[in-house]
Parts: structure tokens; sequence; C-alpha cells
């Protein structure tokens, strides 16, 4: 037997989570841009597009809620439907973290340059080639990959690590800078924290596939 | 300042909580399957099935149609064998004990492991009779009103019946005659009750209102219950067999396990097509 209609809805729900995932690298990416360019406008515009991200949000949490009120999902595809839920909202708090850059971003108008920007984007690369990766081991229902973005978590840690020793280093020199380095703080903050839901989906799509709830990676922060 | 509950969540009572008392890890089995085949003269209906069932548990049985559900559940106490050409091998040791040894009296067995059918069968008599039946056939004496009537509270029913016990049994509805037949099982105090199919001639209702009576009847009884309903089987039971069938149309045991495992993470992937409706 074949559930034709239902197997649709699975599929519409997966890719809308996938253009819900690519609306919050977006928003990631030019969060970041706004930030090294100074643009402003750039930065309202990743606010403003927030809404969007959440009411997409909002919408594959109704899809869901309806499928299981009236499919009665078992097994794999409970799982799967609970697992995209938990993605949705996932992603829909990682946008918020890029919104929160784009206002440290406004934050900051006026005020000189503290540095160019290099680490700070190297880390948001970083942080979106997880995401990508995250929703791709979805997609192919793929636990070695979904483990491996887990085990990348790491070295996001480590250059926040990095980031963080040298903005204090900013602040001990110089007093005027400690306004500005503690904004680039928070950004960087903010993408450890993107990296940290990264390996939450990666540990969802482990669950989906295999049935096993675990913690792969514990974060350091 | 009252600092406790205070979400407002409603609190547990100590009544609520006695419904479902914590139980056993371990539970312990009463009915043992061993290397079961069941026949219909020539043609094996089941094969190779070994099981533990639960005591004070509900087992569900599910599996597609054909597949040897009712044949296994009347392997349990004997009925098998009143079907024309119905023979066993292999063992079902009931508390330790096979069933199909030397010297077990059948209808003796049948009041300790007791059935429910499908399609409520009262009999043409009054509901107060039709209780009282059970126990006259097995020579229970003492007093029958009293017996009568707890099992009618026990099946869930003395309420909408206890005005009217002497009128006929086949003028209460479909759900009310399946708690009857409950009750009559109930009367002569079996450890088991097997049912096949017990709700699917009933309405939502009445389903549910027998699956409620299934899960508090657990607390004392053994429950084996046949399903076509896998929402049914994952609200009532808890624990569930699938069945299938192989090519020479003999049903075994695919996959045995706690509900909650069978339907969020079967281990077969048989029994993840069949739960999730995607069975060829
Ligand atoms: N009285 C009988 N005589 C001969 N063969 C029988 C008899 N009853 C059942 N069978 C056969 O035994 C097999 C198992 O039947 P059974 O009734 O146990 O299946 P089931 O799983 O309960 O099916 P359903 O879900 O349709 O009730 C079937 O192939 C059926 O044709
Ligand atoms: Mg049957």
């Amino acid at each position: 037997m074949v559930r034709t209609d239902f197997d649709r809805h699975l599929r519409m729900l997966q890719s809308d989570l996938l253009i819900l995932g690519s609306m919050v690298e977006k928003a990631i990416a030019k969060s970041l841009d706004a930030l090294k360019r100074r643009d402003a406008e750039g930065a309202r515009q990743v606010i403003r597009e927030d809404d969007f991200i959440d009411s997409k949000r909002y919408n594959l949490e109704e899809q869901c809620i309806e499928l299981i009120a009236t499919q009665q999902p078992m097994a794999g595809d409970l799982r799967s439907i609970i697992t995209m839920l938990h993605i949705a909202v996932e992603l829909e708090r990682m946008g918020d973290y890029a919104e929160g850059i784009a206002k440290i971003c406004l934050m900051m108008e006026g005020e000189p340059p503290l540095k160019p920007l290099i680490d700070l984007p190297r880390m948001s690369e970083m942080v979106t080639d997880m995401l990508r990766r995250s929703l791709d081991s979805l997609v192919h229902r793929d636990t070695v990959a979904a483990l491996a973005v887990c085990n990348d978590d790491d070295d996001v840690d480590a250059l926040y690590d990095q980031v963080y020793r040298e903005l204090i280093f900013f602040m001990v020199q110089d007093t005027n800078s400690i306004q500005r380095a503690t904004y680039l703080l928070w950004v960087a903050h903010d993408l450890e924290r993107i990296a940290d839901r990264a390996t939450n989906i990666a540990e969802r799509v482990i669950f989906m596939v295999t049935g096993k709830m675990t913690e792969i990676n514990v974060s350091r922060y | 300042m009252v600092t406790e509950n205070f979400l407002n969540l409603p609190q547990t009572t100590t009544a609520e909580a006695a419904v479902e008392p914590a139980r056993d890890a371990t539970p312990e089995s009463v009915i043992d399957v061993r290397e079961l085949q069941a026949y219909y003269g020539e043609n094996r209906a089941l094969k190779d099935i070994s099981l533990s069932l639960y005591s004070r548990r509900v087992s569900a049985i599910i599996g597609p149609s054909g597949c040897g559900k009712s044949t296994l559940v009347r392997c349990l106490n004997r009925m098998h064998e009143m079907s024309s050409g119905g023979h066993v091998k292999g063992e079902v040791l009931y508390q330790g004990e096979n069933i199909y040894g030397a010297g077990v009296d059948p209808v003796e067995l049948r009041s300790r492991i007791g059935m429910v059918f499908q399609k409520p069968n009262p009999f043409p008599k009054s509901i107060f009779e039709n209780v009282a039946f059970g126990l006259k056939v097995n020579g229970i004496s003492g007093n029958t009103s009293e017996r009568v009537e707890r099992s009618l509270r026990r099946a869930a029913l003395w309420d909408e019946v206890k005005d009217r016990l002497k009128q006929s049994a086949l003028q209460l509805s479909g759900g009310q005659q399946q708690r009857l037949c409950i009750a009559r099982a109930l009367a002569v105090e079996p450890e088991v009750i097997l049912m096949d199919e017990p709700c699917s001639a009933l309405d939502p209702m009445a389903t549910l209102a027998v699956e409620e009576l299934i899960r508090e009847l657990s607390q004392e009884v053994t429950i084996i219950i046949v399903t076509h309903n896998m929402q049914q089987a994952a609200r009532v039971s808890h624990h569930t067999a699938f069945l299938m069938m192989d090519q020479d149309k003999a049903g075994y045991l695919v996959e045995y396990g706690p509900t909650s495992e069978v339907f969020t993470n079967p281990k077969s992937e048989h029994t993840e097509a069949y739960i999730t409706g995607r069975f060829s």
C-alpha cells in the first residue's frame, strides 16, 4: 500500500523547511555583510525580514500539527514530523541571532571601526556551512554527515575563544575600544549560538533516522 | 505567599495516581507460548510462535488480515481445537504448566482464561441472567446477585443497567452489549481475558468506553487483545506483537516489544511498513 497524499505532505513539509533554512542562511550572511560594510540599510533589512522567518516557522508548525491530527503518523513518520517541528524552531531562533547581529550593527553606526573584520566573517562562514550541512543530512537521512556537523562545533568554539582573547586584548590596551569590542564579542557569541543550534538540528536528524535521542556534542558555551 | 504550584498546574490526586500505579520494571509472564504451530487440517496457520504474555498487562496482537491473530488467541485457551481440523504442536504454558498437557480440563481452563468476541453475543435472556450464566456453568454457587453486581461494576456498566436487570440483554446498545459480555467473562473471575477485535462493531464513543475499561481492568486481569486498529493498539496496550504471513501463508511473529517502542521505533522494517500504512 502507498500513502501518496500523506507522502506528498511530508515532502512539502521538508521543502518548506529547506526554504526556511535558506532564509536563515541568507539572514546570517547579510547581517555579517552589513557589519563588515557598516551598512545600516542592510542591517535594517535583516531586521525587517526576520518577520518572514517567524511567520514561516509558525506556518511549518501548523502544518506539523495538522498532519499529526489528521494522519495519526506512527514510527518513522512520527519521528520525521516531530524532527521537522523541532528544526523549524531551531531555525527561527538562528534567525533571531542574525537579527541580533543586525541590531548590533545599528548600535555601532557612526563609531569608528575597531579593526578590519576577518575572524568574525570566517566564523560566520563556518556556522552557515554547518547549517547547510545539517539540513543536507536531513534530506539524505545521513547520520554520518550529521555527526560530522556536531563535531565541527569544536572548531567554532575554538575560533570563538580566539576572537574573545583578541577582543579582551583590545579592551585592555585601549579603554576607548571597550564599547566597540563588547559589541563585537556579542556578535561572536551570537555566531557561536548559531553553531550550537546547527548541532541541535544534526542531533535531531540522528534521532529521526535511528530513533535514539542523544546529545552528541556538549558545547563548551 | 504560596509558592508551590505557581504555574497553576492541576495537581495529581492520590486517587488519580492509583489509576496507573507504578508497575514493576520486569513484569511476570503468565502465558508462555513456545514454538507453537497451529493447523487447520493440513494447513499450517501459525508457525514457530514463541512469546511471553505478561501478567496484569494489556498485550495487543496486530497484523494483516489472515495472518493468524484470531487463531493465536484461540490457541491460548484451547478454543482452536473446536474448529474442524484444528490442532497444534508446541506448547502454551499457563503459569508454567502446558495447557495441552494430559489432564488439563479445557472447560476449567476457559474459566481462568476467558474470551470476548468481535460481535457482542449476549444470550436472548435478561441482563442479570447473562452475567450469572458463567457462574452456573462453572458450578460457582454463593451470592449470585452480589457477584453479578460486582462484575457489572467492573465492566463499567452497573450504573446504566442497575434499574433494569430483568430486561432483555438484546435491548442494550452495541457498546453496552459488549460491556455486558465483558461482565459475563469477568463473573467467573478469570486471570486472563482474550479479546478478538472487541470494538470492531462499536461506534467511536463506545470504543473509547471499552478501551478505558480495558486499561482499568488490566490492574487485576491480564488482557490480550487482537485489533485491526493500530491507534487502538497504541492507546490500550503495554506490549504489542506484530504477526505476518510467510509465503506458505503461515503466520509468524515479526516483532514483539513494549508498545511505546513498537510504535515509535520498530525494529523490523516490516513492522514499520505496516504501522505507517505502507504495507504491501
Ligand atoms: N475454521 C477454519 N478452517 C480453516 N482455515 C481457517 C479457519 N479459520 C481460519 N482459517 C485460516 O487460518 C488463517 C489465519 O486465520 P485467522 O482467522 O487466525 O486470521 P486473522 O489474523 O485473525 O485474520 P483477520 O484479521 O481477518 O481476522 C487464514 O489463512 C484462514 O483462512
Ligand atoms: Mg481474526
